[in-house]
């Protein structure tokens, strides 16, 4: 594993940070806020994202994608949390189409996949429920034979762009208790399935996520993704997967708070000075500047070992969800302090920066859950 | 590649037929291994027998030149022959200050006498250097050198004090930073000087620390002489050798405490889950104690997340990117992570913990306990987290005095 980027990685990132520079200023994602803009995201940009190849990173060649993998995609993921983009990366290309590519059957991927790399065609994945926290196996929504297919009753929340999304893969539970591992079925539903109703949800750091209501939703076994019951491994394959991409957003977001306040801390003057010149702040500027070197090595590392098949992938994949869990909520708390009363107003971005950061340490498990996972995966 | 494979082969035979059979399988840590020296004890003559074996070859400065007693070998052929010495489980057969701080300084600074006259008895294991660079009083403050060298012909005469000199009554040269001009500026007229401290004018005090024992000391200097052919660099350029070998040691301080402890890479789990699930016990083969379960994870995990920042500067380096503050950082967060882990040590032994000498206590119990009392001065020595933190503030994010 080289913990470095070779020419092509240095190059997309160089392209991904210029384009969100000049393309995606965060005025952009204030004005889908206070727009409230019901996407939350632009369709013309993901479509530019798709063309510039972005998009296909990750999916095989047969489907429109460059057959690369994370340490490409998270480049580009970087530049996009820097940015406080809100494109659906997460959504259409690690979770849904992730989903998709690794356990669909040749007609779902042929009939779903070039829409996605196109940029043309939405999927999300629905990995959480009203209370089952960050376990995904705790699926309670049921699925019941009916006929040759299944019918689907229960509540998925917080489903990233699922009220935006085409179609939403959806466990349920075909068998078994309502944690169990075994017993959950992964299901491609249309979004415009008689009996489901999408809302969308308002989060505090403006993403969308949809509220999905399953009153009946009838599937056929051509909306089967993988085998019956046996949806576990995908799943976690898959949030694996997605969680590496969201530590890189983070990765970004973090990088840039801090720039942000080590500007602000070169510029204000308080008391003759500029505030840079205090030891107090300039000692905690040097600790974060550490933990954000330290977050950035655990998310090259997890992205590598993941795409290799490493088997201490999943323990990477903690470490690195650990680390910038915690890294992007000190980040932005120094940050708001630092900047002082300015911080806590709406008009400066750092607080934008900090309600990310709360909300992507609280997607696919924060800093305990996976420090608890790592104990659980080193056998203690 | 094939001429690398050959000298793997023969590299191997070599070991297996040289490395004494009572030190394999018991590779040494930094600090235990063979340093050397007049003042030398050979608990095992095995070790001087591989000393002298290893250093016939070359093979204690790997990649040092032939001329000055190294093996000269390439960068590849040296890592080929840890790589053997790893897994046939030899220990290295020198470690040292000679070899890791003046040798390397002497391989840049030195002049072709300097090499010739020092670096052969460092590769040989006959001379053991100590480093003489803080003074009593002048504490993070490296530069405020007050240890006076005046000029007598062509021989300095010394006179001061150094402090904290690690390993001072056990070697037999130093290297030592003197005021040579006292009229410049205080970075200015500073030189660097190596002394042979087997002179009436030289004597050392051991220090006692709070761990109860330590390797440092007191050095006094009262009209030692040194010669002005032991001048590295030039007279009124110490500092800048300082410089160059204080980002080593800090290095090689984050490197010993940067790979202490966790099972992060391995199956097998790590020292202080062992130590817990025997202190604390297990619940369906879960550590009963989550609290001390979650400092556990943090431990490993910091140690993970430094070792692998360890490689990404090496490999940037490799692929040629200019190397930044990352030694300054490594001495933070490295120190730092040591005091954290050996306190969760302590609290894992519990009561035990607190034993100092005799019955009731076991001999890793009392060596925890000093292990942490000793890790305090880890944030204080070779530059206090405060001065790091200073110069990360400084020379990366660009902060203000």
């Amino acid at each position: 594993m080289q913990l470095v980027l070779d020419e092509d990685q240095e190059l997309l990132a160089k392209t991904a940070a210029d384009w969100a520079g000049e393309f995606s200023p965060i005025s952009r994602m204030r004005e889908l806020r206070d727009a409230r803009d019901v996407t939350g995201f632009s369709k013309a940009l993901w479509k530019e994202m798709a063309e510039l190849g972005w998009v296909g990173i990750p999916f095989d060649e047969a489907y429109g994608g460059a057959g690369m993998g994370l340490a490409e995609l998270i480049v580009v993921l970087e530049a996009m949390g820097r940015a406080l983009a809100p494109e659906p990366f997460l959504s259409s290309v690690l979770l849904g189409g992730g989903a998709l590519q690794l356990a669909g059957s040749d007609a779902q991927k042929q009939q779903w996949l070039p829409g996605v790399t196109e940029g043309d065609k939405l999927l999300a994945l629905a990995t959480q429920e009203p209370t089952s926290r960050y376990d995904i196996f705790d699926v309670r929504t049921r699925a019941e034979k009916s006929g040759d297919g299944w019918v689907l009753t229960g509540t998925k929340s917080q489903v990233i762009d699922g009220h935006a999304a085409d179609a939403i893969l959806i466990p349920a539970r075909t068998s078994g208790a309502d944690a169990d591992r075994d017993g959950i079925s992964l299901f491609l539903i249309p979004a415009d399935a008689p009996g489901l109703s999408s809302e969308r949800q308002w989060r505090l750091d403006s993403r969308g996520t949809g509220l999905l209501e399953l009153s009946g939703v009838a599937a056929g076994t051509d909306g089967l993704v993988g085998q019956e019951g046996g949806a576990a491994a995908t799943l976690e394959t898959v949030v694996d997967q997605a969680t590496v991409g969201l530590c890189a957003e983070m990765l970004g977001g973090m990088t840039h708070a801090f720039e942000l306040t080590l500007e602000h801390m070169k510029q204000r003057e308080q008391f003759d000075t500029v505030i840079g010149t205090f030891q107090a702040l300039k000692h905690r500027a040097a600790k974060l500047f550490i933990e954000i070197e330290l977050s950035r090595s655990c998310v090259m590392a997890a992205a590598r070992a993941v795409d290799s098949g490493d088997e201490n992938a999943a323990k990477l994949v903690s470490l690195a969800k650990a680390r910038c869990s915690d890294a992007y909520i000190l980040a932005t708390n120094e940050g708001v302090q630092i900047f002082g009363g300015v911080g806590m107003t709406d008009e400066y971005d750092i607080g934008l920066y900090m309600k990310r950061a709360r909300a992507a340490a609280l997607t696919f498990g924060d800093a305990a859950f996976h420090r608890d996972r790592w104990a659980r995966l080193s056998n203690y | 590649m094939a001429e690398l494979e050959t000298f793997r082969a023969e590299t191997r035979t070599w070991l297996e037929e040289n490395a004494p059979a009572s030190l394999r399988g018991s590779r040494s840590t930094a600090i235990d291994g063979v340093w050397g020296g007049k003042k030398a004890v050979w608990d095992n003559p095995d070790e001087k027998l591989w000393l002298d074996r290893m250093a016939e070859k070359g093979w204690t400065a790997p990649e040092w030149p032939t001329e000055y007693g190294g093996g000269g070998l390439s960068r590849e052929e040296a890592k080929v022959l840890d790589q053997e010495m790893r897994s046939l489980e030899v220990p290295p057969a020198l470690i040292g200050f000679g070899l890791e701080m003046i040798g390397p300084v002497l391989l840049r600074y030195g002049t072709e006498d300097q090499k010739k006259r020092h670096l052969t008895k460092i590769c040989r294991g006959e001379i053991r250097w100590c480093q003489g660079y803080s003074e009593p009083g002048a504490g993070s403050d490296l530069a405020s050198v007050q240890m006076k060298g005046v000029l007598e012909g062509d021989t300095y005469i010394v006179n001061g004090q150094k402090i904290w000199t690690s390993y001072a009554d056990l070697s037999d040269w130093i290297f030592c930073l003197v005021r040579t001009e006292p009229d410049k500026s205080k970075h200015e007229g500073i030189s660097f000087i190596l002394i042979d401290m087997d002179q009436p004018g030289v004597s050392v005090k051991p220090i006692l620390l709070i761990s109860g024992k330590s390797p440092f000391c007191e050095t006094f200097f009262e009209d030692a002489k040194a010669s002005t052919a032991d001048v590295v660099h030039e007279v009124g350029a110490g500092w800048t050798v300082a410089k160059a070998l204080l980002g080593h040691e800090r290095g090689m301080i984050a490197g010993i405490f940067g790979t202490g402890g966790g099972s992060g890479r391995s199956k097998g789990r790590g020292a202080l889950v062992e130590a817990a699930a025997a202190h604390l016990g297990e619940v369906d083969g879960r550590l009963a104690d989550p609290v001390k379960r979650d400092r556990i994870v943090q431990c490993e995990m910091d140690t993970r997340a430094l070792s692998l920042t360890v490689q990404r500067s090496s490999d940037g380096a490799k692929a040629g990117h200019h190397p930044g503050p990352e030694t300054s950082l490594f001495k933070v967060y490295g120190t730092e992570f040591n005091q954290r882990r050996t306190e969760l040590v302590t609290d894992i032994l519990g009561p035990n913990a607190l034993g100092w000498e005799g019955p009731g206590f076991v001999q890793a119990e009392i060596d925890a306990t000093r292990d942490w009392l000793r890790a305090r001065g880890n944030t204080i020595e070779g530059g206090t987290s405060e001065v790091q933190l200073n110069i990360i503030a400084k020379r990366v994010l660009g902060l203000p005095d």
